[in-house]
């Protein structure tokens, strides 16, 4: 069902004014908005934005390029600072990048000067943990993303794929509050993408991890999320909420379901016309955004 | 339903005319990028060494120029001899390989920390680069007779010429170096928990070894070529000394030896750096050869 932001009823997630019990959400964004100075004056990325995750929610955010849901995303992660507005994480507001919020990134961020198993362990290690604590971490999450055989690689040996499950693996060993992950599969050829998203998932089930997942590949976010967000075209902000009720144990043949291609094609719906008033914008402009 | 494909070779295809064009031998090899087999590869590389040689050969024992220009390898020989039963030769080479290591030392410990700190920070950067940056547009050679006048003729005054011809090429370098650090690397650490001390050694350190391995394999090219201009013009002393002194006293194959043990110093230093640095960064993609 999508919820339109701006309809006079509360998303069911907000939690604010509702008679139910209110439990802090691990994630709250409140009126985040960016602007970033340029030749020809202000260009405004972000209107204001909010949103909330509660624990072990997947939410997955999708937009036209350009929207500013990677900048929303670095603002969360602390990576840019914000024009306006704050970040709570668990109720208590941050600023600047920490190891409560991981991050993965789309392309090249594994430190290629390290193996597979001590780029997992640089988080664990620079916050002081001892060797045994960090092997016991490390492999523990070296064998959920399936790497134990290539422990003592280094990166460039490494497939993209195989890159992006230690980014993940790296990720997590900092047992941060919530995840976030900025187009991780991007890069990644149709049939790997489509195998990181069943691990994810894996992942997922077995560490309750809160996921918030930035990605312009509407089957990905229909296959993952619990919750997913449709961002406007610059100024993004959020215009739309659509919640998926496939629960957190849901087989890969969910794909092939009527109810999968139902939500995809609100989906889509709601980003064709996104997508064309951003393509629309760039010819009308004749330069790029 | 899919169909079989055939396959095999052309008796199994379907007949009909076809035409098969020759391609002549040396289209492959004159061809721009295509690889040429090895063997002719090396043949060409032994000739490109034979023929100066036997050039030089023919000329020198044919008598039609002076053996004051060009001594013949003969010459050369007895000249070496007669250097090392004077027990001149290695005292020289060592002195000035004295010299160069404490030029090039002092000029590496100098340069590279402050390279390091005006790559990684602005304050820095503005504090000594422009500076430095004007600095270096002076000829070197130009301030030999300064650096007489300052320091004398001593090793002192060589060396101080080897770090001035050094430390200004050096240091540049090594800030560009450290700003190159892709910034996901940076990113990566911050949101495993990285404050600045953690980026600067655990990332940026690591980071800039081969770019700075790569600029020290340089500088020492240059810091021998400064050398040879102190020892050549003001010197009692050194292998430049021994060159400019055979000079002087119309040995001109002992003008050759010297040369020859230059270019021997040379290769060797670069078969040093190119077996040490694989063993000090193995991660590291290669470097140009």
């Amino acid at each position: 069902m999508t919820n339109f932001i701006g309809d006079s009823e509360n998303s069911a997630n907000s939690g604010k004014g509702e008679p139910e019990p209110f439990t802090i959400p691990t994630l709250e964004v409140n009126g985040i908005t960016k602007d970033y100075g340029t030749k020809s004056g202000q260009v405004n990325v972000l209107t204001p934005t909010s949103l909330s995750i509660e624990l072990s929610e997947l939410v997955t955010i999708v937009g036209p390029s350009g929207c500013g849901k990677s900048t929303l995303l670095h603002i969360v992660g602390g990576l840019i600072e914000p024009s306006s507005g704050e970040v709570f994480l668990d109720g208590r507001q941050v600023h600047g990048p920490g190891a409560d919020r991981g991050m993965v990134f789309q392309g090249y961020s594994l430190f290629p000067w390290l193996t597979v198993r001590q780029n997992v362990q640089f988080g664990p290690k620079i916050r002081g943990k001892k060797r045994k604590e960090r092997e016991e971490v490390a492999n523990h999450f070296l064998d959920a993303v399936g790497l134990h055989g290539f422990r003592d690689h280094y990166p460039k040996a490494l497939s993209g794929g195989m890159r992006q499950r230690v980014a993940i693996a790296r990720a997590l060993a900092n047992s941060p509050r919530i995840l976030l992950m900025d187009e991780p599969f991007g890069a990644l050829d149709a049939q790997t993408r489509v195998i990181m998203q069943e691990l994810l998932l894996e992942i997922r089930s077995k560490e309750q991890m809160t996921t918030l997942f930035i990605t312009h590949d509407i089957d990905e976010a229909v296959f993952l999320s619990d919750r997913i967000l449709v961002m406007s075209a610059r100024p993004g902000k959020i215009k739309a909420e659509i919640a998926v009720p496939f629960g957190k144990e849901r087989p890969d043949t969910i794909r092939n379901t009527p109810e999968f291609f139902e939500l995809r094609n609100e989906v889509y719906t709601l980003l064709h016309a996104e997508g064309k008033a951003v393509i629309d914008a760039e010819l009308a402009s004749g330069s790029k955004k | 339903m899919a169909t079989q494909v055939q396959s095999g070779t052309t008796a199994d295809r379907p007949a009909f005319s076809r035409t098969i064009v020759r391609r002549r031998p040396s289209a492959r090899i004159f061809q721009i990028g295509s690889d040429i087999p090895r063997p002719l590869y090396f043949t060409i590389v032994l000739l490109s060494f034979a023929v100066p040689i036997w050039a030089w050969c023919h000329y020198s024992y044919s008598g039609n120029i002076d053996s004051f220009i060009l001594p013949t390898p003969t010459d050369v020989w007895h000249g070496y001899q007669r250097m090392m039963s004077a027990g001149v030769l290695v005292p020289d080479a060592k002195i000035s390989i004295y010299r160069i290591g404490m030029g090039f030392l002092l000029s590496a410990v100098l340069a590279i920390p402050l390279g390091i700190l005006m790559g990684s920070y602005k304050i820095a950067e503005a504090a000594h680069e422009p500076f430095v940056g004007f600095v270096r547009y002076i000829p070197v050679p130009a301030l030999v007779p300064l650096i007489m006048i300052i320091a004398g003729i001593e090793d002192q005054a060589k060396i101080l010429l080897i770090f001035i011809g050094t430390y200004f090429q050096m240091v540049l370098v090594v800030a560009d170096v450290t700003r190159k650090v892709p910034r996901e690397l940076l990113n990566a650490a911050r949101t495993l928990g990285a404050n600045s001390w953690h980026l600067m050694f655990n990332v940026i350190m690591p980071a800039t070894l081969p770019g700075i391995i790569d600029t020290c394999r340089t500088m020492i090219g240059w810091a021998w070529t400064y050398l040879m201009i102190a020892e050549v013009v003001a010197c009692d002393s050194g292998l430049g000394y021994a060159i400019a002194n055979a000079q002087r006293h119309t040995r001109t194959n002992e003008v050759y030896v010297g040369i020859l043990v230059l270019g021997i110093l040379g290769l060797l230093t670069d078969m040093f750096f190119k077996i040490v640095t694989p063993k000090l960064v193995p991660w590291a993609e290669s470097q140009k050869a």
